[in-house]
Formats: structure tokens, sequence, C-alpha cells
């Protein structure tokens, strides 16, 4: 096993709660964790909100919010301070969710997809299939809806039918390049499928022993780091995309990478291993650093930063969790 | 795929065409005094009331797999739905997952072992089919997802045995058993059966699967203690007869013998060992081109110099196999297949499986 060369294990303290953690973030610079069985989490000192009847299935964390979809098919946004807003209500599970510039949210429930924009007008598309992925794109109220057999490009303000992504599979999570020119999805078939807009270019990116179900942009929006190897796949973006360019891979270790989370400000990876691991991983160099030696040996299921970039915090399947405060 | 390991969630799929009686035995299920706590999966949402903490509507989404196998589908919304579910361990021990009437099983079996996160943390222990003693002779004429289902199951619940004659009773067991000689068949009114006789079947655990006799209908189980005068359990190796209805001597169990000319069962057996270098290379080509009329596919093998049996058991194109236990000094080293499926080539399958002895 490769032992990174030093470690910032001593400037991690140690949280714990009782459930599988589905995300971990930071809110008006509270952090801040979303479990599966109902808990919302902001700061350390406060109660517990449980805004939802039962489970939450998926939850975004930005600076100022926790939006959460759960089991009862309701959203609900959470700032500090304030009581859970409930956004909509559906029939069924939420099974996707995204956060949008200005303060729209997109979630969807079975075959619809939903939008709702900061002054709380919704708008809503019939979907063939439930759709796994949702993305915002970072300029105009646009969003990226994955599906089976392909990504529809929805403006939610626009009568016009969406515009259609082909390709054969199933797609699951999705994302928008910081630029807006290339959507990224991952597959049932382990592997990542992209177009690139402006020719409606193909890439294919396999090579996966498993599913990717996260990835992370560099601030700078020229890498993509994925999970779903025994290191994290980090692709190129600079110029027309990684068409025939070789990725990266960062941190290889003998265990599946769960999360991945690009520094906010630097070309750092931090990367979630299925055996409770997290590594810091300097692009330039290679340089690792350890944060955490696999604790009670849970999955990481959550990673992220803080704004500002000097605190991490992660989250575990067991409801293990950890924050770093980085030397400034 | 194989898995011994305990701590996956069982998951027993309940199938039955429109009216059998899915839902009498999902709630019979539910309602027996197990102790146990059930994630239950059905298709129609709020449909009949399922009296259960955790109940999931599901909608069927089937879809091919990218892989450029034709019959390699998998439930897209299961995935998803088990994903969710299984991020709340400790909420329940065992998955139901109850499909329409007019599902394929094999989309949803197919996705236990295609997916690796499902598989990873469950397994798919059995799929039950719930047939209507008065209806299945018709829906087997006019309805190909009935005959699927039937021969589809590992366990059979011939339900609504009271409003049928003894005659009629074993014409659609000659039926059924012309399609899925193996699967275990009870006979039931209002789906009463031991659970035992629906749960933790291990029907998909290597390690279980033990012979592959055809299961006529002879006797009642005697493993069960508890079941009443309805529920048969017509399991192999019995030669006991416990039956109430009369039998005719000039046939095996009081079974008559029909063909279906749609759906068969073929078992092939070599007295002897087999060559895996011929044998593995013939069955894999083989499901690659008949994998879509294969629906399901069973073996113990002896293999050349091989103290251990192999066994395998497939769906349509997924083959699962592994060497199993030893060979016992009074077991005889017999090399036996067998396939449910449509429209099977008989003399093929055994001219190919003939050709692999050793």
């Amino acid at each position: 096993m490769i032992q990174p060369a030093s470690s910032l294990t001593e400037r991690v303290q140690s949280l714990a709660f009782d459930a599988h953690i589905l995300a971990a973030g930071f809110v008006g610079g509270e952090l801040a964790i979303v479990t599966a069985e109902g808990a919302i989490q902001i700061g350390r000192e406060t109660t517990a909100l449980h805004p939802h009847t039962d489970a939450i299935l998926v939850a975004r964390i930005t600076g100022e919010r926790i939006v959460t979809g759960g089991d009862d098919g309701r959203v609900f946004e959470c700032r500090p301070g304030k009581e859970p807003k409930l956004l909509g209500e559906g029939k069924g599970w939420v099974d996707a969710l995204a956060l949008g510039p200005d303060g729209a949210v997109a979630w969807s429930v079975g075959r619809q997809a939903f939008t709702r924009d900061n002054k709380g007008n919704m708008k809503s598309l019939a979907l063939a299939s439930s759709a796994r992925g949702l993305a915002f794109f970072p300029k105009g109220y646009r969003l990226a809806v994955s599906q089976n057999g392909f990504v529809q490009l929805w403006f939610p303000n626009m009568a016009a039918e969406p515009e259609r992504l082909e390709w054969k599979g199933s797609h699951l999570e999705c994302e928008v390049s910081p630029d807006g020119r290339f959507v990224i999805t991952s597959m049932q078939e382990n592997q990542l499928h992209g177009w690139r807009l402006a020719d409606k270019g193909h890439m294919r990116m396999s090579g996966y022993p498993a599913k990717v179900r996260d990835m992370s942009w560099s601030h700078d929006g020229l890498w993509l780091a994925t999970s779903g190897a025994e290191a994290a796949i980090v692709w190129p973006f600079a110029k027309d995309g990684p068409m025939g360019k070789p990725p990266r891979e960062c941190g290889a270790r003998p265990a599946r990478v769960t999360k991945v989370a690009f520094h906010p400000k630097a070309l750092v990876l931090a990367v979630g291993y299925q055996d409770g691991w997290v590594l810091l991983i300097r692009l330039t160099d290679a340089t690792e650093l350890l944060v955490r030696a696999g604790g009670d040996g849970s999955a990481i299921t959550a990673l992220a930063w803080s704004a500002d970039g000097r605190r991490l915090i992660f989250g575990a399947e067991s409801g293990a969790a950890g924050l770093l405060d980085l030397p400034v | 795929m194989t898995d011994t390991a305990s701590d996956k969630i069982p998951v027993t799929v309940l199938t039955g065409y429109l009216g059998a009686g899915k839902t009498t035995l999902l709630n019979r299920i539910l309602t027996e005094p197990h102790g146990k706590k059930f994630a239950v999966i059905v298709n129609e949402f709020g449909e009949i009331g399922i009296d259960n903490d955790l109940v999931v509507g599901a909608d069927e989404e089937v879809f091919e797999m990218n892989n450029g196998c034709i019959c390699c589908t998998v439930r897209g919304d299961l995935i998803r739905i088990i994903e969710g579910l299984m991020k709340r361990k400790g909420r329940f021990d065992a998955i139901l997952v109850e499909t329409t009437g007019l599902a394929d099983p094999a989309p949803v079996a197919q996705t236990f072992f295609v997916d690796q996160d499902v598989g990873a943390k469950t397994r798919l222990d059995a799929v039950v089919t719930v047939a209507d003693a008065k209806w299945l002779k018709d829906r087997l004429k006019d309805a190909p997802e009935a005959k699927n289902q039937v021969a589809f199951a590992d366990v059979i619940l011939l339900n609504k045995t009271d409003l049928v004659t003894p005659a009629e009773l074993r014409e659609v067991e000659a039926r059924i058993r012309a399609i899925n000689p193996y699967a275990v068949l009870h006979r039931t009114q209002k789906c009463a059966v031991p659970l035992d006789a629906v749960l933790n079947r291990g029907a998909f655990d290597l390690e279980r699967i033990l012979e592959i006799e055809p299961a006529f209908l002879t006797a009642d189980d005697h493993d069960h203690h508890h079941h009443d005068h309805h529920d048969h359990e017509c399991g192999p190796g019995c030669t006991h007869d416990h039956h109430h209805h009369d039998h005719d001597h000039h046939h095996h169990g009081g079974l008559k013998h029909y063909h279906d000319e749609e759906m068969q069962s073929v078992s092939i057996a070599i007295d002897g060992d087999v060559d895996p270098e011929k044998f593995m290379p013939w069955i894999n080509d083989l499901v690659q081109v008949e994998g879509p009329n294969i629906l399901r596919s069973k073996g113990i093998l002896a293999f050349k110099k091989e103290p251990k049996r192999f066994v395998f058991q497939g769906v349509h194109m997924i083959l699962d196999g592994d060497l199993q236990r030893d060979w016992r000094a009074d077991e005889k080293r017999v090399s036996r297949i067998v396939f449910i499926g449509r429209n099977l080539k008989e003399d093929e399958l055994k001219k190919g499986f003939l050709a692999c002895a050793a």
C-alpha cells in the first residue's frame, strides 16, 4: 500500500451521526450534515431538523442553503436560523435534485421533472422514463435531465420541445461543465458519456470497474474528477475536451473511490474511498496527504470543501464523519 | 455473482397473472407472526392496502443493457429503489417485490446479477409465482406473460384450488409441469402456505442447488410440520402419496403428461464426467445464441479429475457457476443439465452436451 508522504490526520475532528450520511457541506459558515434517516444538522450545537416525514433520498448543500428530497415526495429548503421551507410536493420518491444559479431548484419524481425559480415559479416536464440525474447550466435558466437513452436539455421558461442528446443506455448522474460547453453523464455500463454541445461530438470515457456515481469539476473548469475506479480518474477538458487524451489517475489505492471533491481555489483533489480512507492529492505534482486512514472502515458517502477551501468535511455510510481544518 | 454472505438482504419476487392472488400472498407474508421487517416494492402504489411500514411504488422501467446483449434487460426502477432502501440498513430484514400481472420476471431477476451495486447488497432468493387454478389453463393459451411466469418460477402456488374439481386440478398441474417440472408446487387456497415455503429458498444460491430432478407431484414435503391440508409441497425425491384425488396408476404420481407447443424443459444427463474444456465454450456459446429463448438453466456436473461438483444456474444469457462441495463416495458422478425455455431445440442441445463427455 502506498503511504502518503505526510498526514493531516491530527487536524481532523471526528463527528458521529446515527445513520448513512447522504451529504455534507458548509452553510453560513457552519458544518452541515444530512442523513438518510431524515436528519438535517446545521452546526455542531443545534438540534437536528426533520422536515420530512421519513427518509431523505437526495440532498444538495451550497454555502447558503440545504435542499433535500424525501421518500414523502417533498422537497425542503433549509437555511440557518430559519424554518424549513416546503418547495414542492409530489407522489412518489424524489429521485434527483439539482441547485441552480440564482436560487433555482430542480427535482424529479417518477416520470416528471420540476423546476422552481427564486420567485417560486414552478414548471414541470413529463419524461419518458425516470430522471436519474439533473444539472443546471451555469448561465441561462436551462436544465439537463439524464434518462434512459438520452439527456434532455430543457429551458423551463420556453415552450419549445427540449433538445435531446441521444446515446443508447441508461444515463445516471449528469454534469454540465462550468463553461457550459460539455454535458457529461455516468452510465449503467460503468462508463461516462459526454457531448460537446458545439458540434454534438460524442465522448465515451470507459474502463471503469464500477459505476461512476460522483464527479467534481476543478475550480478552473479544466478537469473533471470521477469516482468508480481504484484511483480518482481525472479527465482533461481544456480546449476540445478529453477526446483522444488519457485521463490522470490520482490516489491509486487497493480500494474503490466513492467520492471526489476538487478544492474551490487550487488544483487539489479530495478523494474518499470505499474503505473509509480520505486523501488529498495535488494534481500538479501528485503529492498525497492523508486525511483519514479508514476510520471505522465504512465507505465515504459525502465529501465537500468550504467555500474558502480551508475546511473539508466528510461522512460515511456508518454515520461516522470528520472535519479537517487546514493549517493556514 | 456467487454469494454465501448472509449479510446480503434476501429478495423474494412475487409474480403471477392478474387476479391470481399475489397481493393476498404478500399480505399473508406480512401479517404472519415472524418478527421480520420487510421492505415491500409494489407496482401500483396504493392500489390495494398493504399493511407494512415500508412500501415503495415502482414503475417497472425495463431497459436493455447497452452491452450488445439483447435479452440482457434490467429494471432501472428497482436499481434506484434498492439503492435508496439500502441507505436505511436496520429498517428491514428482507425485500419483497410484487410485479404486475403482465410482467416478465426475467428483467427483475437479471437486475440482481447484472447490477453490481444491487448484487453487492442484496441477493435474489426466489421467484414465486401465484397461479389461478381455475383460469391458468386458459391464460397459458392466450397470455404469454402467464406462461413466462410459470416457466421462470422456483416456487409455484397453485391457488384457489377450492374453485376447481380434482380432475381440473390434475389437468392444470399437468399443464404447469409440461412447462416447468422443476419448481416446487404448492396447492393453496387464499395463498395459505407456511412462510418457509416461499421465503429463504436460496433458489439462486449455488451452494443450495443440491439436485435437479423434476419435482413431480408425488408427496408432501416432510420438512414442513405446520402446514394445513391444502398445502402440498411436492418436492423432489419423495415417493409417498398423500393426495386427496384419485390416481391414474398409469402415470407417474397421477400426472398426465402434456407437451407445451411453445415452452418446454429439456433435461440431459451424462452418466459420468464432463470435460470442462469442451463444456465451458459450449455452454457460453449456447447462451450467447439461444439466450433469448432459454429462460432458466441449471446444472450439476462432474468435471474430469475434479473432486468437487460444478454447479451452475442461469437466467437467459447470464450464467453463474462455481465448484461446490466434494462428490460423496456414495454418490454417482453424473452430469446433468436442464433448460426451461421457448422453442428449445432438444436434439441440438442433447447432441451438444453429450459431445462434452470426458
